[in-house]
Parts: C-alpha cells; sequence; structure tokens
C-alpha cells in the first residue's frame, strides 16, 4: 500500500468538495461570531455581584 | 465518507453538489421566501444578523428533512422517472451519508435556530423536521392516498416558524399563514398528478388519482380550492393584511376557484382533446397564487412602515 503522498489523486478528486465543506465551515464560523457580536452587544448591561457597591442590582435579588 | 474509502475502488466521486442536491433547493428556495414573510410581516423586528440567521437555519433545517426523506425514500425514488436522478437512488452519494447529513444538519440548525432567537421557533422546527421525515416520509406516503394533505402540513410550518422566531409566540396571523398553504398544497399537487403520467402506483405510493380515480381527484381539488376561500379572507382582515393583500385575495381566489371549476366540469376524454390545458393552466396559477398572496402581505407591510 503507497502511503498517502500530498500529490495523491485523491486530493484532486476531491478537491471541490473539501473546498465546499471549508467554505460551509468558515461560513458558520463567521455567522456564529457575528451573532455572538449583536446578541453581546443589544443585550441589557450586564452586572453581578463583585463586591462592589453597585445600585442597579439593588432589589433584583441578586 | 470512511478513510476506507481511500483505496476502495468507488467509481464516482460524489462533488459537493452532490450533498446539496440532498438538501432539495428548489423546495428550500420556497422554504426561504414563506419564512421570510412571516418574520417580515410581524409587528416587532430583529436585529438583520438575528433575522439572517433565523432565516438560513429554518432552510437548513427544512434542507436536512429533505435530506433525511431522501435517504429513508431511495427504494421508491429509484422506481420513479422524477426522482431517479437524486443523488442517492442514482448512486452518487451512499444512503447512510444522506442519513448522517440529515440527522447533523437536523440538530444543528435547530440549536443555532434557539441560539439566534428562541427556545419556541426551535420547538416548531424540530416539530417540523419529525413532522415531514416521520411523520409524512416514513408512515402516511406509502399508507393513505391523504399523503398529500398531510405532507402539505410540513411545508406550512416555514412562515410560522418565521413568526414565532420574532414574536416568541403563535398567534392567529401565523395560523393562518399556516393554513393558507396547508389548504393549497393539496390542489396544487393534485393538478400536477392529473397531467402527469406519474409513476406513483409502480412505485407503491398511493396516490388519490389511483386510489379513488381522476374524477374523485378533480372533485377534491375544487373542494380544497373553496375551503381555501375563507383561510385567505381571513388572513387578509387580520392585523398583517391590508388592502394590496385584499385585493390579492379577491383577484387570485376568484381566479383559483374558477380553474378549479373548469377541471371538476371535464374528464380524461375532454382533457385528452387539448393535452390536459386547464390543469396545467390550473397548476401554473396554483404557483403564481401563493407567491403573489405573500408578496402581496410583504407589500402591506411595508406600506405600514413595519418593513
Amino acid at each position: 500500500m503507497t502511503p498517502i503522498k500530498a500529490t495523491h489523486d485523491l486530493h484532486k478528486r476531491r478537491f471541490s468538495r473539501n473546498l465546499g465543506v471549508g467554505l460551509a465551515l468558515l461560513g458558520l464560523v463567521a455567522i456564529v461570531f457575528g451573532l455572538t457580536v449583536v446578541k453581546v452587544t443589544r443585550g441589557d448591561p450586564m452586572q453581578a455581584f463583585d463586591h462592589a457597591v453597585r445600585p442597579e442590582l439593588e432589589g433584583t435579588g441578586q | 465518507m470512511a478513510d476506507a474509502s481511500i483505496n476502495a475502488t468507488r467509481s464516482y466521486e460524489p462533488t459537493f453538489g452532490d450533498y446539496f442536491a440532498l438538501l432539495k433547493p428548489r423546495v428550500m428556495s420556497l422554504v426561504v421566501f414563506t419564512a421570510l414573510v412571516g418574520l417580515l410581516v410581524a409587528p416587532v423586528s430583529l436585529h438583520p444578523v438575528e433575522a439572517f440567521c433565523a432565516i438560513l437555519f429554518i432552510a437548513l433545517g427544512a434542507g436536512a428533512s429533505g435530506a433525511l426523506n431522501m435517504w429513508y425514500d431511495a427504494d421508491i425514488d429509484a422506481v420513479m422517472r422524477r426522482t431517479a436522478k437524486r443523488p442517492v437512488p442514482s448512486g452518487r452519494v451512499e444512503p447512510g451519508e444522506a442519513l448522517a447529513i440529515g440527522v447533523g444538519l437536523s440538530g444543528l440548525s435547530v440549536v443555532m435556530l434557539a441560539l439566534a432567537t428562541n427556545l419556541a421557533a426551535a420547538a416548531l422546527l424540530a416539530f417540523t423536521i419529525f413532522f415531514y421525515a416521520v411523520v409524512y416520509t416514513m408512515w402516511l406516503k406509502r399508507w393513505t392516498p391523504h399523503n398529500i394533505v398531510i405532507g402539505g402540513a410540513a411545508g406550512a410550518f416555514p412562515p410560522m416558524i418565521g413568526w414565532v422566531a420574532v414574536t416568541g409566540t403563535i398567534s392567529i396571523e401565523a395560523v393562518l399563514m399556516f393554513a393558507i398553504i396547508f389548504m393549497w398544497t393539496p390542489p396544487h399537487f393534485w393538478a400536477l398528478a392529473l397531467f402527469t403520467k406519474s409513476d406513483y402506483g409502480d412505485a407503491g405510493v398511493p396516490m388519490l388519482t389511483v386510489t379513488h380515480g381522476r374524477p374523485t381527484t378533480r372533485r377534491h381539488i375544487l373542494a380544497y380550492a373553496l375551503l381555501l376561500v375563507p383561510v385567505a379572507g381571513w388572513l387578509a382582515l387580520t392585523s398583517v393584511g391590508g388592502p394590496v393583500t385584499l385585493l390579492a385575495f379577491a383577484v387570485l381566489n376568484a381566479l383559483f376557484v374558477l380553474g378549479a371549476y373548469r377541471i371538476w366540469t371535464r374528464d380524461d376524454a375532454e382533457a385528452e382533446t387539448d393535452n390536459y390545458l386547464a390543469e396545467r393552466k390550473f397548476f401554473k396559477l396554483s404557483l403564481y397564487y401563493l407567491f403573489l398572496h405573500f408578496g402581496a402581505l410583504l407589500v402591506d407591510a411595508s406600506l405600514r412602515g413595519v418593513l
């Protein structure tokens, strides 16, 4: 059995498929990143108890 | 897709396009359009990125259910001329690959829709995939001639999911958008079944034209066209309707019922003389019907300033 080399015929045959999968994955990364940016920047200002006086948190049970 | 295939003699190397074809891109385009309308006509709006994600993952979920359908139905797809060239029956894609892609993309689309919008929309998408892949494909399609009626429900969910993605709840507008597509699907497909020499019979899929005869199918087309009228009219009178929707409702439903009436009044002997002209016209009209009805909702939404 010959070992797979960089020039194996398989790489040529599967190039378009690999490219497609690669681009689809890149697209997914871009979407998750974009969605994260939107969710974080549009959310209410997030605060939590950190041993400092935060009047905004009073009465919220936190 | 396993590495073992490196040395196996696989005569054909599937391309990315073969896998994409598993997602039924043409059906997906209708899903994108109706889901987009459901999303845009809602009284509140999403951030454009969230809206884009919602549409993308609704479409991906629909595509996933298409892949599951092609995995399960490969045996009957191979028998029928219209579907014999699909990736699985033609041997370009292995059945196991179609199953893996279907299951994987189902999970991805539901989780991503939940993250992008809300749990209710994601649950509805999950139910739609289940309904199409299990209830329709595995159970009803080969069992009852009313398979089209029930299968139509799966195609009717997208505008409702779009609406719920924005509002978080199901309201009467969403139900009526669902109901329009639900009632529209049977006459649309039965008209097609009348003028295509279908081979559903060879594949063992019960179609109304075969099980109950063509005159019964003609009656059913008229009945559903008539039942569609109050549904479409009601939608035009809700908060998403408006003058344009009302006009579209009046014109399109008059034409639709008239077309169905023509189909009902003739028999196959008469239809043969003009090569099923009335049936073909009705089928074409049915495509415009849905497109223009949802387009009218968009126009009214822009008139209200929602868009």
